[in-house]
């Protein structure tokens, strides 16, 4: 019983509540996939909702956190994707676990993507703003236009086909919840403070001896790691990859999550993520006329919340649960007298 | 020991010579004030001291090291740092945070240590918490730590870029009009505090200032520049009867 006790102050007195609850969301969904109340097709949409929750933490790094205008985040993914395909086409007979055929690779995928973000970087961090946007735009196009013509690798606008099929829930689910984790932890870290004073202000960042250049560079190599780790998992989810998939609707469409659900804000990109991949899907019944509800509810929150969903804020089980406690124990005092 | 040591400075924006043959040399835990009508090129003078501009010609030494080549946050390992004319915080961080960020070049954990939060990670964000919790005590920004830099009240921040100037461990403090903007009872408070700061950090100070009352109050020396030049050097009293400094402020 004191044992008892012991585990159920770990897991959800102390700093472990983060963690319970996500453990509690994954068996919870587990269970209803594996049961089959969730059918195929919403589960299906559930793991796309996960690889654009990657794609929006990676991209609030660049956007949100450094405060960098990036409208080529697809661009990245596509290469990961790419990555990941070409590996796993080949390894698929090598490698007999799914998992490490995946975790190779997504290896893979995070080295390209990281090394296409520096060879980005390097000259685009100079530029600021608007002119960093439309750069970042002109390279997401050249990406797709050289994936289209290297025929002889990519399978050119034909698609690259035969991928396995071995994206399943639990391994896309722990996937994004690493990602996160990992994002947050470096953002909650001396580099991460660093990375943040550059969008409050690159000029008295310099002048309290941050290596403004440096710390750019490494804010957009891993927005474009992670980027690589979302392509992966959408190159084994969909098993076909065309270039189209990845062209600058797709950028626009990361970007719009990152807004909406606050820049600088990661419980912000989550929740965006799953609003509006959910959004469109749930609209189908209005037929021809959801697109237009969709924008209008972007123009609705935009013209009330321009700071976007959450602002620059977190969602904190700790603070929610002592909020609720709170909230009780009021009740209760109210109803003693 | 001279902590600041200018020699010949000079910059040339086009045909423009916004500053000329200036020298100057600052020793330790001294107080010298900078001042001269508006485009005389004080601000000027300041960028080029801490990287902001290169200069075509002439040497700065902090530390006896020169910083030409070296980019501004290198220069501000060498020894120096500044406040800003236009007050330049980070206005969506916390106050604590403000000055944290100043550490981060006295802490060392990598990449591998903020993800596994390490030992090394936990020791050194613990102490600068204490550092910066010291530091901000000193001026008596202490209870403002958890709000935004933004939410301040203006004298508040100013002191708070004062602050985060300081957390970068200067040997010479480079300010840029501190108590521009400020009602006479900031600005006494605030001629307390450089007071209160000099003493206690053990440092030198540069400033530049339109308030005579707060030059004349408590610099030690005085440099005045008319059109990138020097026109005059000297203690406050010297410089307050000086006929080329009443020349240039009010015309003949």
């Amino acid at each position: 019983m004191d044992k008892l006790k012991q585990l159920h102050k770990t897991l959800v007195n102390n700093k472990f509540i983060n963690y319970t609850v996500v453990f509690f969301i994954f068996i919870i969904l587990f269970l209803l996939i594996n049961s089959g109340v969730i059918n195929r097709y919403l589960s299906n949409l559930i793991i796309m909702i996960l690889i654009m929750i990657v794609m929006a933490t990676s991209l609030n790094i660049a956007t949100g956190f450094l405060g960098q205008l990036h409208l080529g985040h697809a661009a990245f993914m596509g290469i990961g994707a790419y990555t990941a395909g070409i590996i796993g086409i080949a390894l698929q007979d090598v490698i007999a676990s799914d998992l490490l055929l995946f975790l190779v690779a997504t290896f893979g995928a995070m080295i390209t993507a990281g090394f296409a973000g520096f060879l980005v970087g390097t000259p685009a961090l100079r530029l600021r703003g608007d002119y960093l946007g439309i750069m970042t735009l002109g390279f997401g196009e050249i990406v797709r236009t050289v994936i289209t013509n290297l025929k002889s690798i990519t399978n050119g606008a034909q698609g690259l086909s035969g991928i396995p099929r071995i994206m399943t829930f639990p391994i896309a689910f722990w996937t994004t919840v690493i990602v996160v984790t990992l994002i947050f932890l470096f953002m909650n870290s001396r580099h991460g403070r660093a990375i943040i004073s550059i969008r409050e202000d690159e000029i008295a960042s310099e002048s309290v001896g941050i290596n403004i250049t440096r710390y750019k560079l490494l804010g957009f190599i891993l927005a474009s790691m992670f980027a690589g780790v979302g392509g992966s998992m959408f190159a084994f989810k969909e098993s076909f990859l065309a270039p189209i998939s990845f062209n600058f609707i797709k950028s626009v469409e990361i970007f719009v999550i990152v807004v909406l659900g606050g820049m600088g804000s990661l419980s912000g990109s989550i929740i965006a993520a799953i609003v509006l991949v959910f959004l469109p899907e749930y609209l189908r019944d209005f037929n021809q006329y959801r697109y237009l509800l969709y924008s209008s509810v972007l123009i609705i929150i935009m013209l009330y919340r321009p700071q976007g969903l959450m602002g620059t804020k977190e969602i904190n089980f700790i603070k929610i649960k002592t909020w609720i406690k709170s909230k009780y124990t009021k009740v209760f005092l109210k109803g003693s007298d | 020991m001279s902590v600041l040591t200018v020699k010949n400075l000079g910059i040339s924006f086009g045909g423009l010579r916004a500053v000329d043959n200036f020298d100057i040399s600052i020793e330790n835990d001294e107080l010298v004030g900078l001042i001269g009508p508006n485009g005389a090129g004080k601000t000027t003078i300041f960028n080029l001291l801490t990287g902001v501009y290169i200069p075509t010609d002439g040497d700065i030494l902090i530390n006896n090291k020169s910083t030409l080549g070296k980019k501004p946050n290198e220069i501000v390992m060498l020894g120096s740092s500044r406040t800003f004319q236009n007050i330049r915080l980070f206005k969506n961080m916390t106050v604590l945070d403000n000055i944290k960020i100043a550490y981060h070049n006295r802490m060392s954990y990598g990449l591998f240590g903020s993800i596994f939060k390490t030992k090394k990670y936990r020791l050194e964000e613990n102490k600068a918490v204490q550092i910066a919790s010291e530091l901000l005590d000193v001026f008596g920004l202490d209870m403002y730590k958890n709000d935004l830099a933004k939410n301040l009240p203006y004298g508040k921040q100013r002191k708070l870029e004062i602050a985060r100037a300081l957390a970068t461990n200067p040997k010479i403090l480079l300010l840029d009009e501190p108590a521009a903007g400020m009602n006479p009872q900031e600005t006494e408070e605030l001629m307390e505090t450089i007071k209160l700061l000099k003493k206690q950090f053990d440092i030198s100070i540069l400033l530049i200032e339109h308030d005579m009352r707060l030059v004349m109050g408590i610099c030690e020396r005085i440099v005045v520049i008319d059109y990138g030049k020097i026109i005059a050097k000297g203690n406050p009293e010297a410089i307050r009867t000086n006929p080329d400094v009443i020349k240039a402020y009010l015309g003949e």
